[in-house]
């Protein structure tokens, strides 16, 4: 026998550091949910017993050590718990998003042959049920709500309450067998299977074993000095790793308490009632909480307006400073106080960010103005860069190091390397084991030293030392002329402007970058009102000559931006449109992650990329779109297509 | 009394015996005859539909049962007794719940003040008690409390809790007098054009509710409703009035195919 890697403080697995947060601080709260209008909770001591008759239910609905658990809902307690019985049992959790369709459900769930799915409602029973035919492996099914359930067939299906109350009753005959299975849990086990996005191609799983989970939720917490007295708010998908490491893995390591919004409407009022000190968002939810401030602040009296704007204003200029630590005169930091009597603290107040200490934007870059905006303000928010391969952390911002443009220093633990093409490769304790049952995708990310390609094209910083990402490595081309093209770069910086949702460039092989652009329909709609501008439909705003002039006017401005740039100045936009329709998943337009398939794009509006680039001034389509229930349709519109003004690249050069 | 057994439906739920009986009703105001001669019956667990051309006398007729009037002739019976003539506050402590065509809540007051008004006839401490909010007071509003949070929970109203029901969109105040209703705990539920007014997706999540209130909770329903589709898919067994007389009783497929129903819903040439 190969003796047991000792593991991070002799905790091995994530049910041993459950046990031992019971052993040390038992009485203190682990899980709280809202429900009935009341925050209920639970202290490690009932977390554990809960997850224990869960551990002891499923062993007697049979699961055997190696089986996979899909796991599909909204965050809830007892579908973190399952995560961790499933552990337990020696079996393999896989949490899915719970917005994927039937279809997608389909693959995945074949892909990890799962015996066992553990569901929040009827609407994903529903699902489940549909595909069920199809999927060979798959036994039991269990539920968490029972609403609406009660005809339904339940030979195969349990109510999540009554595997408990089962596994309770039968104590005594399985106790043994799962502490044997527990005990058996090794450092290098699975810990948990996650599925990757797929920007490209079918979704992946990737094995991440506790060792994985446990280095990187260690090292992570330290770095930014994580407590157990933090409280987090959980609401980002489960399927997603980062949540899997907040609310389980540091949670988990840390002792920290998890807190589960009633439903995903009320949000917002929750994360006002817990007011996280740890909080982590993707930067769309920044972007729509700043879009909701400035458009209540447009309704307010004019005398309100003046108090905010003077002193967001001298927020702006001195409050990052004063964040980061750096000297500020004595009058600006008195006035810096005074704003924060009379606005700051309020507007923290009314967006639950009073008592963030650490905060985190990732997945996507983040608009200067919005990351400024919350630091300027006081709040203690910073970027990361991370993928679910490196369970999470490859670089993140050391507080007093923070800017929007960089991505940080490398994270503890985390080696990089960046290969010739630009391309980042890293190496740390919580690279992933494997792609699941697909050893060739394997071997094409992860060589044989550990090394792990990103996948995306970046380079240091001399002066600093800070990593920045400028585009995925496959997606950085050439353009005819030789010249680079990195379409994410531009698209970036478009997506800056409040008014534009998404963009997506073209321009990889030809001679100038064409543009497709998505107007924000709570911005735009907002500026319509307010300038008395009658619309009937989203697509009579988009091609609106107004907005269409707008619209131009920032990509001018990105043009000129991008000009300055020497290796990407022929980026520059020469053409766009503003399209009929809001790119969706559900149209395979974009991942469920919601980061735009430029490729699927190009080709399902193949039709107007031709028109962009044969010079014409208006283009006629009808695009096929499906709604949320499945149903099909289509919109027909006639675009407008538009020339805006680039800044000549040659003359520029010449200057130089 | 006639077929207390009860019977079952066709997709195989057990229907239980007669709730309340309705006998040789007729409705007078002066000289006009509202309801002339009507009688059936609602079984307990059914949803119950009341259907006819405008004028029929449908909101008459559940303005009886909800106890606003009394009828000129006939007898009313409830849970094997005779009802006597009562004040409409009376029957709803009978267990008997409703909700209006035009809607009719408080709208300067939040959902969750709404809601609780449909505990009244749970409430039994004195005005003084509930002003100092002390002794028994306390425990019961935190007891109706509780149940009312269930109702938003079942309605999926939370995010809406604390909004005046002033700057709500129609369907959801609808939604939220269905919730009002439902907080009295009814043995029986009157909805008065549950779907009048709304778009197909809330037409949708309101029948979802509907359903889910009978299957959850056992609730008897009897609806008004104008929409044939939700009517034909929602009920049990559906009446059907024309100038205050009843042309028809039984099964959706029975109703849909008696002539008499026919010729009142497209016309006859006279």
């Amino acid at each position: 026998m190969v003796e047991m890697v000792k593991g991070a403080e002799g905790l091995r697995s994530v049910p041993a550091l459950l046990a031992r947060n019971v052993r040390e601080f038992g009485d203190s709260p682990a899980y709280r949910e809202k429900e009935f209008g009341i925050w209920q909770s639970w202290t490690w001591k009932e977390t554990a017993e809960e997850i224990e008759a869960l551990a002891l239910g499923l062993l007697n609905l049979g699961v055997n050590p190696g089986d996979h658990i899909a796991i599909i809902g909204r965050n809830r307690p007892s579908l973190y718990w399952s995560m961790v019985a499933a552990e337990m049992c020696g079996a393999v959790p896989v949490p899915l998003y719970q917005d994927a369709v039937a279809e997608e459900m389909e693959y995945v769930l074949g892909h990890c042959g799962a015996r066992f799915v553990i569901a929040a409602d009827q609407e994903q029973v529903d699902k489940v049920i549909e595909i069920q035919d199809d999927l060979h492996q798959f036994e039991h099914m269990i539920y968490v709500d029972p609403r609406g359930m009660r005809k339904y067939d339940h030979t195969t299906l349990h109510d999540f309450s009554h595997v408990q109350a089962q596994g309770r009753a039968a104590y005594d005959e399985y106790i043994k067998e799962l502490e044997k299975r527990r005990g058996a849990l090794g450092y290098d086990d699975t810990c948990v299977m996650l599925y990757t996005s797929g920007t490209t191609g079918k979704p992946k799983g990737v094995v991440l074993s506790n060792r994985n989970i446990i280095e990187a939720a260690k090292s992570s917490a330290e770095f930014d000095d994580l407590r157990r007295s933090d409280e987090v708010l959980a609401y980002l998908p489960m399927a997603w790793v980062g949540d899997f490491i907040f609310s389980i893995g540091q949670a988990m390591w840390k002792g920290f308490c998890v807190n589960c919004p009633e439903s995903a409407d009320t949000l917002l009022t929750d994360l006002r009632e817990i007011a996280p000190s740890y909080y982590f968002a993707p930067p769309r939810i920044f972007e729509t909480q700043l879009t909701q401030i400035m458009i209540r602040m447009e309704d307010a009296g004019p005398t309100k307006q003046k108090i905010f704007k003077h002193f967001m204003e001298h927020a702006r200029k001195v409050g990052p400073a004063i964040l980061d630590g750096k000297p500020v005169g004595m009058m600006d930091r008195l006035k810096y106080s005074l704003g924060e009597f009379m606005v700051y603290g309020p507007l923290k107040n009314a967006m639950g960010f009073s008592k963030v200490r650490v905060g985190y934007t990732a997945g996507e870059a983040i608009g200067p103005e919005i990351f400024d905006f919350y630091r300027s303000l006081g709040i203690n928010l910073k970027q990361l860069y991370g993928q679910t391969e490196a369970s999470v952390f490859i670089t993140v911002q050391p507080d007093g190091e923070v800017r929007s443009d960089t991505v940080g220093v490398p994270a503890p633990g985390v080696e990089i390397r960046i290969a010739d093409n630009g391309e980042v490769f890293y190496r740390s304790p919580g690279t992933f084991v494997e792609y699941y049952k697909n050893p060739e995708s394997t071997a094409d990310t992860k060589d044989p030293e550990g090394w792990v390609a990103t996948g995306d094209a970046g380079f240091f910083e001399e002066t600093s030392g800070h990593l920045r990402i400028i585009d995925r490595a496959k997606d950085v081309g050439q353009m005819a002329s030789g010249a680079m093209f990195a379409p994410k770069y531009v698209e970036n910086k478009l997506k800056f402007f409040p008014n534009i949702l998404e963009a997506v460039v073209f321009g990889a092989g030809q001679d100038r970058c064409v543009a497709f652009i998505n107007i924000d329909l709570t911005a735009v709609g907002n500026w319509a009102e307010r300038n008395n501008i009658a619309y009937a439909s989203y697509q009579e705003l988009a091609q609106h000559p107004q907005v269409l002039e707008t619209i131009q006017g920032h990509i001018e401005e990105v043009n000129t931006s991008v000009a300055e740039d020497v290796m990407l100045s022929g980026c520059q936009i020469h053409r766009f449109l503003v399209l009929h329709k809001e790119l969706d998943a559900d149209d395979g337009e974009m991942t469920r992650t919601r980061k735009v398939k430029r490729k699927v794009i190009g080709e399902k509006f193949d039709d107007l990329l031709a028109a962009l680039y044969d010079g014409s001034d208006s283009v006629y389509t009808e695009t096929e779109v499906t709604y949320e229930d499945g149903r099909k349709g289509a919109i027909k519109a006639t675009l407008s297509l538009r020339d805006a003004k680039v800044v000549p690249v040659a003359a520029k050069v010449a200057a130089e | 009394m006639k077929d207390t057994e009860g019977y079952v439906t066709a997709d195989g739920r057990q229907i239980g015996g007669t709730l309340m009986e309705l006998k040789n009703i007729t409705l007078k105001f002066g000289g006009v005859t509202a309801i002339s001669d009507i009688s059936f019956d609602i079984h307990e667990g059914e949803i119950r539909a009341i259907i006819g051309p405008n004028g029929a006398g449908k909101s008459s007729m559940l303005n009886i049962i909800s106890g606003f009037y009394t009828p000129t002739i006939g007898e009313l019976w409830y849970k094997g007794a005779k009802r006597p003539a009562m004040k409409p506050f009376e029957v709803a402590r009978m267990g008997v719940a409703r909700t209006f065509q035009n809607i009719a809540l408080f709208e300067g007051m939040t959902v969750l003040d709404n809601v609780m008004t449909g505990r009244l006839t749970h409430m039994h401490a004195g005005i003084g008690a509930q002003a100092l909010w002390y002794g028994k007071a306390r425990n019961e509003e935190i007891e109706n409390r509780e149940k009312v949070e269930e109702v938003i929970d079942f309605l999926e109203i939370q995010n809406i809790r604390k909004t005046p029901v002033g700057r709500l969109p129609y369907g959801l105040k609808k939604r939220v007098e269905l919730a009002r209703a439902l907080a009295a705990e009814p043995s029986i539920l009157l909805l008065d054009e549950p779907m009048a007014g709304m778009n197909v997706e809330e037409k949708e999540d309101m029948s979802r509710f509907i359903l889910d209130v009978n299957d959850e909770f056992g609730t008897t329903i009897c609806l008004i409703e104008h929409d044939m589709g939700v009517v034909m898919d929602l009920s049990d067994r559906v009446v059907v009035m024309d100038y205050g007389k009843k042309i028809g009783d039984g099964p959706p497929e029975e109703v849909r195919s008696n002539q008499d129903v026919i010729d009142a819903y497209l016309g006859v040439a006279h």
